[in-house]
């Protein structure tokens, strides 16, 4: 099982994850071109401006109107992209297999980012429990995504500080992150892609045409 | 139309009128009119309180009106406007008015040869169209615009046949818009039509019509094409006989359709204003391959340079084998032909002009607020105040240029190099 | 389905024309809008958007309406595509008469929204798309189709006919001259450096704003004309009914109007959806990705004349006055110093709102909202309490409301919520309070 999990699997899921954003992507970009009215407007100086005034904390109005929310979801982001990358026993595995590795961050750090992950996950449940808005456009799957994004850590966390079965628990987290890898171009995980360019759209639209700030 | 052949090509500058004269007249002086030929320049004035009437080279028209505006030269160089005494509206041509009067009247037509003058009136019995007066029996709820047979023969507008109650969607999805020519109506009605044409032979009238609230196609005679498309624009007949070319809107995108049937493979964003050859063998039309890419396309096939902002109208040399247009790039005009632009370009730019043996084409330019004559990109030495299109000679060695300077209008008639 | 947010409104050009609907029809055409042209932004935006509520806070209606999220920008997108595309089109007439009250009567496509969402999603954008649903479907709220079916069979918004609109001209041009000499509304002046264009209603109701141009026009010694045929009129009503065939004809006329003239560049009045739609939607439609002839609009134009002293000012207004700014020239064009130039310019004790510039509310009127007639009047100012009590805040007496859905919405809201307010249209100021020299003072 582990052998499974930790080899084909692996590299049907990177090749999924991979192949299916490139399909994601390409089909995006002849969808765009068919729709005629897109590439003539874009502008890379307005694209760059919307992308810099978005992934900057407190940088938008919305997000300094709710202060709270940007951090939790920036810290949610950061965390959960950089833990993987940078994890030493991740990047063991790199070395193993294709004799390639590079910076790790302590194992405290990583351990601290864990949880930072699981918590504002929590946060985002609560949100979603809680506030009307979120509560009405709220599906099932919603919560099927937050699960997935979330699920790898609290079965790596769970793994790392052995506290349940250390071999079932290391499964769980290989196939959870595998599921992960493998549900971001098909499900609106696939935000981690778009989102460079629905900003790009918006801040060529709102800057080049409109001569008008989008934040 | 006066034959251009047997105007004055020889004097070389006539002082027509000096127009800064006029201004110490006159207390009002609106725009300025020059004939074809150039001999005259004119312009409604106000005489006194009250009392506009027509200067022409300094002479007045003897009647005075209360209103007077659509000031124009006719092909065969008649004044004609449109005027009003005692909230009664008619047609004044060389100072003589129509006997009829209406309570409105509007958008002066004339037949190629001028003698037949035609407008939109609007009377106690309706929206109706008169020429030379004769008014057509049946008047509408409402007629906009018109479309007149060369012949002066006939007359079409679009017309509202039953009038609809304030907010009435209903009675308007049922149609209620339909073709009057001479005043006698199509016998099937249209959400709306437009862009009517009518036949070299003036026996076919073709328009625009909106079938269904997303459904287009053309009406000839009051018979539809059995092909819809998701959108039309202006239908024209070809040279002879009864066919008719349209831009039409398929899935693909915009092209040609005569008689229904595509003719042109390729699709544009858009496509519009085509135009036949003086030969009547070459169709062109102005297109966009895609957005903000504007070009001309002849026979299907699009010159090689696109222009970011604008092409207007095609214009067929006499031969039918060159054509040009006014372009627009980065907000400066110029005019292109057959796809090469002129290296100059200008603050603004008139329809351009071949001569007659095709070899040159000239256009009335603008530039830092001054009006010049360009000739193949060349622009001319002088800067007028006001100048009008300049015009070849028969032989194409000279040019009839009508323009205003230091006060003073002139006719010229220069060599072609001398500009 | 959800239940209706407001309470049911009689539209026969809903309510009618749903009941003429059949399944297979209503299948076919959605699923044309969401496979034909429209498929790249839909798509991506739809995989984009992971419902999190973020744009809620931009929206008037929401916030008006006590936080409701049904009127949360995403919560329409639920409530209308989302549903949709779930179905696959296979929705019921009921369906498509909620679609139309959302979209149509809900939603002003301001575009504040799509400053508040992360991932700059532009919500108003699919909001457009049910629109144009509905449209083919023929389900458009009455007095928007009628509106609609004006600019197809006029070219103008309010049935005006050809010698309506010249007569008025030459009215107002009379009128004008009773207070500035010579002051005239030059008809197609070929030639000319501006053609200017207005809305369907200036000649209907509000012609006396045609001789306040002559006027300033004549103090300010501009060279300028207007079409005395079809496509003097911005206004676009189609291009927010769903109809943009007719939005795209609407706009060449008026263009086209500009080529003809050999004009340097189009000035139009004081509204913002003819802006939108003459100078970004019905160009898009049409290929020309600018206008063809730059245009500019009232509050550029306005701004111009008085910086460059071509219009002084002899007086200011006293009273206490604030400002609208319109979505389509602040959001949509970024005119939000200019506007506040010319209101300092000739307010002595102008008053500024928050939130202002692209952060400012809609009025609630634009979109077609307003267009959509009396029966929806009170969900619309309803849906804008926010904006009564951002202007009320202000303790002006006066706002300025350079556009004219902006006019007639705050009007609305002023009554409603009792604000004891006057609008005024930034060309009454200017009448007032510009010096008219000497030579063309009326003795």
């Amino acid at each position: 099982m582990y052998e499974f999990v930790s080899g084909p699997l692996v590299w049907i899921s990177f090749i999924v994850f991979i192949g299916g954003s490139i399909y994601r992507l390409v089909s995006m970009f002849k969808l765009a071109d068919k729709e005629k009215v897109i590439f003539p407007y874009m502008s890379l100086k307005y694209s760059l401006r919307s992308l810099i005034h978005w992934i900057i904390p407190f940088a938008s109005t919305n997000m300094r109107r709710r202060p709270f929310m940007t951090i939790i979801t920036f810290a949610f982001h950061i965390c959960l992209v950089l833990t993987p990358i940078f994890l030493l026993s991740h990047n063991l595995l790199w070395y193993q297999s294709w004799k390639i590795s590079w910076w790790t961050m302590p194992e405290r750090t990583a351990d601290i980012m864990t949880i930072i992950v699981i918590f504002t996950a929590i946060f985002f449940l609560i949100r979603r429990l809680v506030l009307p808005e979120v509560r009405f456009v709220t599906f099932l799957s919603d919560y099927a995504l937050l699960t997935v994004a979330v699920a790898p850590f609290i079965t790596g966390f769970l793994a790392y500080h052995q506290w349940l079965p250390y071999k079932t628990m290391l499964i769980l987290h290989i196939i959870s992150g595998e599921i992960m890898l493998i549900a971001i171009p098909f499900t609106r995980l696939s935000h981690m892609l778009y989102f460079v360019f629905t900003r790009a759209y918006m801040g060529s639209e709102f800057g080049a045409v409109r001569n008008s700030k989008d934040w | 139309m006066t034959e251009f052949e047997n105007w004055d090509w020889e004097t070389k500058e006539k002082l027509i009128s000096e127009i800064s004269e006029w201004r110490r007249k006159f207390p009002v002086i609106h725009e300025y009119v020059v004939s074809n030929d150039g001999e005259k320049i004119s312009a409604p004035v106000k005489t006194q309180e009250d009392a506009f009437t027509v200067c022409v080279n300094g002479e007045i028209w003897e009647n005075t009106f209360e209103k007077l505006w659509s000031l124009r030269f006719g092909p065969d160089d008649r004044l004609t406007c449109l005027c009003m005494n005692d909230d009664e509206w008619t047609v004044a041509t060389d100072g003589e008015t129509w006997e009829e009067t209406f309570e409105y009247v509007w958008n002066i037509q004339f037949t190629p040869d001028g003698k037949i003058i035609a407008v939109n009136v609007k009377g106690k019995n309706g929206y109706r169209i008169s020429l030379n007066g004769k008014t057509w029996e049946n008047g509408y709820v409402e007629a906009r615009d018109f479309a007149l047979s060369p012949d002066g023969k006939n007359t079409a507008a679009g017309v509202q046949t039953k009038g609809l109650g304030e907010g009435d969607i209903f009675g308007f999805a049922e149609g209620v818009w339909t073709v009057a020519v001479n005043g006698v109506p199509w016998k099937r009605n249209f959400l709306n039509v437009w862009g009517i044409a009518i036949s070299s032979d003036s026996s076919k009238i073709a328009a625009e019509v909106r079938v269904g609230e997303y459904e287009y196609t053309i009406a000839i005679n009051g018979d539809i094409w059995n092909e819809t498309f998701k959108c039309v624009w202006e239908p024209i007949f070809y040279p002879k006989g009864e066919d008719v070319l349209v831009p039409v809107q398929t899935d693909d995108g915009w092209t040609l359709a005569k008689n229904g049937q595509i003719i042109w493979e390729r699709k544009f964003v858009q496509a519009w204003h085509q135009k036949f050859s003086p030969d009547g063998q070459r169709i062109a039309a102005i297109v966009a391959p895609k957005i903000g890419k504007w070009t001309i396309a002849v026979d299907g096939s699009t010159w090689n340079k696109t222009f970011g902002d604008a092409v207007l109208l095609p214009v067929f040399s006499p031969d039918s084998k060159k054509v040009a247009a006014v372009v627009k790039e980065n907000n400066r005009w110029t005019v292109a032909v057959d796809g090469i632009p002129w290296a100059e370009d200008f603050d603004m730019i008139w329809d351009p002009v071949f001569s007659p043996d095709c070899n040159r084409v000239a256009a009335k330019a603008e530039k830092d607020g001054k009006y010049f004559i360009v000739v193949d990109g060349k622009v001319g030495k002088h800067g007028f105040e006001a100048l009008w299109s300049p015009i070849f000679s028969p032989d194409g060695n000279k040019l009839l240029i009508k323009a205003v300077e230091d006060g003073k209008y002139y006719r010229r008639v220069i060599p072609v190099e001398k500009i | 389905m959800t239940e209706p947010a407001a309470e049911a409104v009689v539209d026969p050009g809903i309510d009618e024309k749903i009941k003429k609907l059949t399944p297979e029809r209503i299948e076919s055409t959605i699923n044309k809008v969401l496979t034909k042209g429209a498929a790249a932004r839909l798509k991506v935006y739809l995989q984009t958007c992971v419902h999190c509520g973020l744009c809620a806070d931009a929206c008037h209606f929401y916030l008006s309406n006590d936080k409701d999220p049904k009127f949360s920008p995403v919560g329409k997108v639920k409530q209308t595509l989302w549903e949709i595309i779930r179905k696959k089109g296979k929705v019921d007439g009921g369906f498509i008469k909620d679609c139309s009250r959302i979209a149509h009567t809900e939603c002003n496509v301001c575009r504040r929204c799509s400053m508040y969402c992360p991932f700059g999603i532009d919500i108003a954008y699919l909001l457009l798309l049910v629109r144009r649903m509905c449209a083919l479907l023929g389900v458009v709220p009455q007095y928007l189709q009628d509106t609609v079916n004006s600019h197809a069979v006029t070219m103008n918004q309010m049935w005006v006919k050809q010698d309506e609109w010249i007569d008025s001209l030459q009215w107002q041009e009379e009128d004008a001259q009773d207070e500035v000499k010579n002051a005239r509304i030059p008809l197609d002046k070929e030639g000319a450096e501006i053609m200017y264009s207005v809305i369907g209603p200036e000649p209907k109701f509000l012609a006396q704003l045609l001789g306040n141009i002559a006027m300033i026009m004549a103090v300010a010694g501009m060279d300028w004309t207007m079409p005395s045929f079809d496509g003097w009129d911005n206004s676009n009503m189609p291009m927010y009914s769903g109809d943009f065939e007719t939005m795209a004809r609407v706009e060449r006329k008026h263009h086209e109007a500009a080529l003809k003239l050999k004009v340097k560049r189009i000035v139009m009045g004081e509204c913002g959806h003819a802006f939108r739609g003459a100078v970004y939607d019905g160009p898009k439609w049409l290929a020309w990705k600018e206008p063809p002839v730059p245009i500019i609009h009232a509050v550029q134009f306005y701004y111009e004349l008085i910086k460059s002293g071509r219009i002084k000012i002899a007086k200011k207004f006293k009273e206490p006055v604030t400002v609208q700014e319109p979505c389509n020239i602040v959001r949509g064009r970024g005119l939000g110093d200019m506007l506040r130039y010319i209101m300092r310019a000739t307010c002595e004790d102008f008053r500024d709102v928050y939130p202002r510039y692209e952060h400012n509310y809609c009025c609630g009127a634009g979109g077609g909202v307003i267009n959509c007639g009396p029966q929806w009047k009170k969900s619309r100012v309803k849906g804008n309490r926010v904006k009564a009590e951002q202007l009320k805040a202000t303790g002006a007496k006066f706002v300025v409301t350079p556009c004219h859905n902006c006019h007639s919405g705050i009007e609305d809201i002023v009554e409603h919520y009792n604000l004891g307010m006057h609008t005024k249209f930034f060309s009454e100021i200017l009448i007032d309070v510009m010096e008219i020299p000497e030579d063309l003072k009326v003795e």
